[in-house]
Formats: C-alpha cells, sequence, structure tokens
C-alpha cells in the first residue's frame, strides 16, 4: 500500500477515535452526570429507556378501545350484507329506511364500514353516550356490528346534488393560525382519512349537536382528541356554517 | 464523440425537457403559496406538484446528466468507444420508463408523497417502482464506467488513469454506495406496505435508510459541477489545471466522507442517540475539506490564466481574466453561490444552529442555492460545452449564453435570500397556504412575493437556455475541432498509486458506514414496537 492510502486510513481511524471519544464518552458524562457512566453511554447509543421515573405509569384516559387498522374489517361476504339488511330493520325507524334523511339522525347509507363499526363499539362500551344507541347497541355482536357496518356501505350515498354553493373557508382551508385543518381534508372533499365520516349530506341540526359535543367534551371518543381539539377552537359562526354546507342548507 | 453522440445527446434532451418542465412546476408552487394568489381549494394539488418537482429535479435530472456526461468523459478521455453501448441504451429507456410512470402516477395524485418519500406516508406502488427503475438504470451506467476503466488499464497496463475518468469513476462508485440507502428502504419498509403485504412501516428505520442517500445525493449532483471545474474550466480559459493530484484527492475524500454523515438530516429525530449525531458532525465537518482543497485548486488554476493575460498585483489579476467568456462567467457565479450556500450549511450541520432552522424554508432556500444555484448553472456550461460536438453546430451568440447565465444567478440569489430570511423568521415548509393576513405572518409576506420574481427570472433563464441549445440547431454546421480536457500545470506519467486506483477510499467509505450507520439501523431493526400503521394518501379503507 502506498504512503498516502495509509496515511488516509490512519487520519480516519483518528478522527473515529477522536469523535467517539467526545460523542460517546465525554458528552454523554457532562450531560447526564447524575444518571451514571452506564445510562449516559446507552443515551448516546440511542438505546431506549424508560422516560418516566415517576413509579406508577399514568394512565391515559381512553377515548376509546377500538384500535383501527387497514385490516379491522377484512372482506365482507355478500352474506354479511344480507345479514346487516336484516339487523338493519330495527334501525330504521330512527335512520330511515333508505338511511338517509331521517329525523335528523345521521346518514348510514354509504358510510365507511370501519366508521359504523367504531361508533358501534363506542356505544357498546359507553365511551360514546346516547340514550337510545346504547340500549340498541348493547345487544349486538361483534359478528352483528361488522355485518351492519358492511350493510349500510354498501347503500349508495346521498347524492351530491342537495350541496349548494362554495364550500366555506373552514371546510376549504381550516384556519392555519389557529390549527384548524380543513374539515375537507379529512371528511372526503379533498382527502379522508381512517375512521373520518363521510358527511356530506349529513343532517343539519345533527353535525351542529355533535361539533358542539366535542367542543364541550360531552363527547369524547374521538382517537386522542382530534376532533375535540378542533372543535374547541372553532366559533360558534364557523360550526354553523361547516354544518350547514355538509347539511346542505345555506 | 466516437460511438455515444446519440447517446449523450439522448440524455441531455430527455434531462433538460424535464427539467423545463419541473421548473414550472416549482414557479406555479411559489406563487400559489405566496400572497399574490388565494389560497388553493385542494391543497392536495400542492403536494402533488412539490412532488413531481422534487423527483424530477433531484432524481431524473441530475442522474441523467451525470449519465450523459460521464460517457462522454469516459470516451473522450479514454479515447476509446464506449463498451456496453447496448446496455447503456438500455439504461436509459429504463430511466425514462421509470420517470414517466412515476410522473404519471404522482400527476394522478396516488402518490403526493414528496421526493423524500416520508414514510409511513404511503403513495401508490408505481411510484416507487418508477424511482427504482432511475436508480437501476444508474446502476447500470456506474458498471458501464466500471468496465469500460478496467478495459483501459487492461490495453494500458501501468499508466495513469487520465483524470476525467479517475473522477468521474469516483463519482459513480459514491453514487453507486449512495442509492443503496434508498433502494433498501423502498423494498423493505416501503414497497411491501404500498403492495399490500404490510400495513406498517418502521418510520424511525426508514428515516435513518433514507438520510443514508439524502446528503451523498447532494455530492452525487456536485459531481458533474466539480468535473466541470477541473476539467472544461482551465482549458476553457486558456489555463491549466493548478494540481491533478490534489484534485483527484478530492474526489477521493468525497468518496470517503459525502455518504456517512447523513444523520445529520435527522437531529431532530429522536431514535438516533446523542453520539451518533456527535459522529456525524464530525464527519460533516470533514466535507468541506474536499470543498476548500476544490475551491484553493480552482482559483489557482484561474490565477494563472489572469498572471498569463497580463494580471498584476495581489488581486487586480481578476480584472485580467477572460470574462466575456461563459465558461469563466459561470464558475465565478457558481463560486458566489457556493460561498453563500456554503455558508449556510455549516449552520446546518452545527447541531445546535441547526434546531433554530430545522423544517423552515431555511432549508428549502438552502438547497436550492446550493443545487438550482452553483450546480445546476455548470450543468448549463457542460451543455453548453458539449453542444457543437454533440450537434456538429455553433452555439448561440455567446451574448445570449451570458445573458442566459447572469439571469440564472440573479434569479436564484433573488429566490433564495429572502427564503432564508422567511426560515429564520419561522416559516415551516411544506405548507400549501399561509395566513398571511395573521399579524404573526404578515412580515414574511414580502419575502415570498420577492422569491415569486426571482422564480419568475429563473424561468425565463431556464427557457433561454432551452432556446440557446434548440436555436443552434438551425445554425451553420462546422466540425469541431477535437474535445479535450483541461491538462495539468505539472503533467506527471505517474501518482501516488493510491490516487489511481479506489480501492483505500471505497473500502474507507465501507468501513466509515458501517461505524456511522451499523449500530441505528442495527439496533432500530431490532425494536420491535417501532412500527407505525401506513397512511395511505388518499385513505385507502
Amino acid at each position: 500500500m502506498s504512503k498516502v492510502g495509509l496515511w488516509a486510513i490512519l487520519a480516519v481511524v483518528a478522527m473515529v477515535l477522536v469523535g467517539g471519544v467526545i460523542g460517546f464518552v465525554w458528552l454523554p458524562r457532562v450531560v447526564y452526570s447524575d444518571q451514571g457512566f452506564f445510562a449516559a453511554w446507552c443515551s448516546a447509543f440511542g438505546v431506549p429507556r424508560s422516560w418516566a421515573a415517576f413509579g406508577e405509569r399514568p394512565v391515559a384516559r381512553i377515548s376509546s378501545d377500538v384500535v383501527l387498522t387497514h385490516e379491522l374489517l377484512g372482506h365482507p361476504q355478500p352474506a354479511d350484507v344480507g345479514h346487516g339488511a336484516t339487523l338493519a330493520m330495527r334501525c330504521a325507524m330512527c335512520h330511515g329506511p333508505t338511511a338517509i334523511r331521517y329525523a335528523n339522525s345521521p346518514n348510514l347509507a354509504g358510510q365507511y364500514a370501519v366508521v359504523i363499526y367504531k361508533q358501534l363499539r363506542d356505544y357498546q362500551s359507553g365511551m360514546r353516550a346516547s340514550a337510545i344507541m346504547t340500549q340498541m347497541a348493547g345487544s349486538l355482536s361483534d359478528t352483528e356490528m361488522r355485518q351492519l357496518a358492511a350493510y349500510y356501505a354498501s347503500l349508495p350515498r346521498p347524492t351530491g346534488s342537495e350541496l349548494a354553493g362554495a364550500a366555506p373557508a373552514v371546510v376549504k382551508w381550516g384556519a392555519p393560525m389557529r390549527n384548524i385543518a380543513p374539515c375537507g381534508s379529512c371528511h372526503g372533499d379533498i382527502e379522508h382519512t381512517m375512521a373520518s365520516p363521510w358527511l356530506k349530506g349529513e343532517p343539519r341540526a345533527y353535525l351542529r349537536t355533535e361539533l358542539t359535543a366535542f367542543a364541550s367534551e360531552e363527547r369524547h371518543n374521538d382517537i386522542d382528541a382530534q376532533m375535540r381539539a378542533i372543535a374547541q377552537r372553532m366559533t360558534p359562526g364557523e360550526i354553523e356554517q361547516a354544518a350547514a354546507y355538509y347539511g346542505g342548507e345555506h | 464523440m466516437y460511438n455515444v453522440r446519440r447517446l449523450v445527446l439522448a440524455h441531455f434532451g430527455f434531462a433538460f425537457a424535464s427539467f423545463a418542465l419541473a421548473l414550472l412546476l416549482g414557479e406555479w408552487q411559489m406563487i400559489v403559496r405566496s400572497p399574490l394568489h388565494a389560497w388553493l381549494d385542494n391543497p392536495e394539488h400542492y403536494y402533488r406538484s412539490v412532488t413531481a418537482h422534487g423527483t424530477i429535479m433531484a432524481y431524473v435530472f441530475p442522474t441523467l446528466i451525470s449519465m450523459g456526461f460521464g460517457y462522454a468523459i469516459s470516451v473522450i478521455s479514454l479515447q476509446r468507444d464506449l463498451i456496453g453501448l447496448r446496455a447503456a441504451w438500455i439504461a436509459f429507456w429504463m430511466v425514462v420508463a421509470g420517470t414517466v410512470l412515476a410522473a404519471l402516477t404522482v400527476a394522478s395524485g396516488h402518490a403526493s408523497v414528496l421526493y423524500t418519500f416520508y414514510p409511513p406516508l404511503i403513495g401508490n406502488a408505481l411510484y416507487y417502482i418508477g424511482v427504482v427503475l432511475v436508480v437501476v438504470g444508474s446502476w447500470v451506467w456506474v458498471a458501464l464506467l466500471s468496465i469500460n476503466l478496467a478495459a483501459w488499464r487492461k490495453a494500458n497496463p501501468g499508466r495513469k488513469v487520465p483524470f476525467p475518468m479517475f473522477v468521474n469513476v469516483a463519482g459513480s462508485y459514491l453514487w453507486a454506495w449512495t442509492a443503496v440507502g434508498a433502494a433498501l428502504e423502498i423494498l423493505f419498509q416501503i414497497l411491501p406496505v404500498a403492495l399490500g403485504f404490510k400495513t406498517t412501516v418502521d418510520a424511525g428505520l426508514a428515516r435513518v435508510l433514507f438520510s443514508w442517500t439524502l446528503h451523498a445525493i447532494v455530492y452525487f449532483w456536485l459531481i458533474p459541477t466539480y468535473i466541470a471545474y477541473y476539467t472544461i474550466l482551465p482549458r476553457a480559459i486558456g489555463s491549466r489545471l493548478y494540481s491533478d493530484t490534489m484534485g483527484r484527492l478530492a474526489f477521493a475524500l468525497f468518496l470517503v466522507f459525502a455518504m456517512p454523515i447523513g444523520i445529520h438530516h435527522l437531529y431532530d429525530d429522536p431514535m438516533v442517540g446523542s453520539g451518533v449525531k456527535m459522529m456525524h458532525a464530525v464527519f460533516t465537518a470533514m466535507v468541506a475539506v474536499p470543498t476548500l482543497l476544490t475551491i484553493f485548486t480552482i482559483s489557482s488554476s484561474v490565477e494563472l490564466a489572469a498572471r498569463q493575460r497580463g494580471g498584476r498585483g495581489l488581486f487586480r489579476w481578476v480584472k485580467a481574466l477572460p470574462w466575456e467568456n461563459p465558461v469563466m462567467l459561470a464558475l465565478a457565479l457558481s463560486f458566489i453561490m457556493l460561498g453563500f450556500g456554503g455558508a449556510g450549511g455549516l449552520i446546518n450541520m452545527s447541531y445546535q444552529l441547526d434546531s433554530t432552522v430545522h423544517n423552515t424554508q431555511w432549508i428549502t432556500g438552502h438547497f436550492h442555492l446550493i443545487f438550482g444555484g452553483a450546480i445546476v448553472i455548470m450543468y448549463f456550461v457542460i451543455a453548453y460545452d458539449l453542444w457543437p460536438q454533440l450537434t456538429g453546430r455553433a452555439l448561440g451568440p455567446l451574448s445570449l449564453v451570458r445573458a442566459q447565465l447572469w439571469l440564472w444567478f440573479v434569479g436564484m440569489m433573488i429566490l433564495t435570500l429572502p427564503w432564508h430570511l422567511a426560515g429564520l423568521y419561522g416559516m415551516p415548509r411544506r405548507m400549501a397556504y399561509y395566513d398571511y393576513a395573521h399579524p404573526a405572518v404578515a412580515p414574511d409576506a414580502w419575502t415570498v412575493i420577492a422569491s415569486v420574481i426571482g422564480g419568475a427570472l429563473l424561468v425565463i433563464s431556464g427557457l433561454l437556455f432551452i432556446y440557446i441549445l434548440v436555436s443552434s440547431l438551425r445554425r451553420e454546421r462546422i466540425t469541431p475541432e477535437p474535445y479535450r480536457f483541461s491538462e495539468a500545470l505539472h503533467e506527471s506519467p505517474v501518482v501516488p498509486q493510491a490516487l489511481n486506483g479506489f480501492a483505500v477510499w471505497v473500502g474507507l467509505m465501507l468501513a466509515l458506514t458501517l461505524v456511522n450507520y451499523g449500530f441505528p439501523i442495527w439496533e432500530l431493526r431490532k425494536i420491535p414496537t417501532t412500527a407505525v400503521p401506513a397512511v395511505y394518501v388518499g385513505g385507502r379503507q
């Protein structure tokens, strides 16, 4: 090997040693001087450790015990949809025979299966409270909830024709400086995200009630408080505009 | 141009056509998020455009320039036809097919994940497959350069490898190893999810793997520019290269230091230990060395020309330089942008300073200044310089060429300096719109408007560049003199053995990768709890 090569290797080895001593010995000992050498050393390497030093792990207020994944509902068969249709007869009283626009209860036709399934589970577990729905969902088995979800997801959505006028700012753009994401970026106009319901055509009164309930934390089954955080920052005017837009009344 | 004339022309043609398209997208993005435009009704369109702009500018354009220029260097400096011409054409069409596939997927809104992928965001698999095709095509180029060098060595045993070919191959090896990180990320982290075999991504590991590629890719972009500094400029201004050995050393050091430093992009990421970040900071500082060597060598080569032309004094010789020569002009403008960009880079690589600019518009301003400015202006020079060889036509009026270069420089400064300032004010990057009416954001508004104006100058300059190349096709046919690269001031038949081959440098590059990346990758792979659910673009349910 030529001299240049040898010097290059020696120089790089020296740099590794100097950098290593600074990064893995000296700085950790200074920065984490109170935790002993071994802990400091692990920290420099990035070995994970328990952050909390206060014994008992704090218990968060759980908003829902449904873990949503893209495989949650698998691939429903036609028979599931059929069973779901039979089960749905008891729902028609409030949600309507076509599951659209009936008695200011939410539309279910064409709603994402994951959304219906999660809400039924939350009613059953008490994470979402409703004098009527808690009773209705209480007796359903997990399979029945999946079948109901599959049935409603298979129905045609309310058509967009009842939407009048342009989307208000809060739907299109949100409010960046108040950390309000656009409604449309999760609920279907622009993008939709897991567990967010399709909102177009939902009754205005229902949307207003739910947004207000999120804002007051009366409703709290939204994962990581996402909707509560948004609804609390919305003005009453924005709540009204969003409800009116999706409800199709201006 | 031996047997590669059409090949190089095809590479440059597709490269600059896609560049022009991406340039227009860039200016559109600048306009729509400025105060001059109402907020986009659908911000997804913005991210779609950013993804297309980034994918073309970061992967397609520089890769094609490197490949085309690399083939030209191979045949000109080795003075023999390219071995493997058919493979080179296949590789070219792979890059084209990959680009079209990725571009269509992005344009249809199925892959607005930005060119840095950002898992757990997952787009349509066809986008990643398109990018992989581009990279695999470039790996064929790496292999062909190696094969051609090996054949030349066999025919010329014991001879010094010509300088242009040495640095060309060094750059290709850097790219081959650099691209491995992103390739591992796509093949083992992203594609299994995009194709539906998995639903979780280890986002931390994916980011570490991407950082493997993310910094050294900048040096891959830079290599053709540096090759142009060393091999085109001294000849073009009637000078000689100050030191052949110093040049080789600079490229060898890029090979060693450019890649195992990428974690300085992850200073704010919690999954990497502080000691690992320290190691990457140390070697990031080292990568300034080959750049400083280059600035010294090139400045000396330029001074030689000036003194030959009667330049005197400590600094007065600068006036004696052939400023009417577009190559000289481009070099000076490139150095100025490299100076500003390099100073910004020193801030980014400093752990504490970086925390104030991390994820702000400063970063976007920085890499536009370095890549779009210092690097791309020399891509123009490469194309101008080779154009008569490739087309057999004289290049259009030099006054127009100079105007184009000036316009690019002025546009880039007006684009990027206010952009840096917006970042210092705290404006975050990757946002489709800003509430300029808000008192906290209102002071930033003028900086974005200034950048729109700078961007418009760049569009004019870019289109002027295309016009100059295309219009010269209608000019008189000439027989260009045989193309030659710069000669060294002291042309010696031998160089130190280590600087005539790559064993030491590639060995050090691999060893440093192991030292600097081995533990974080091994550890993140080992921890089972770091996988997070994928977030699909378009929200598949």
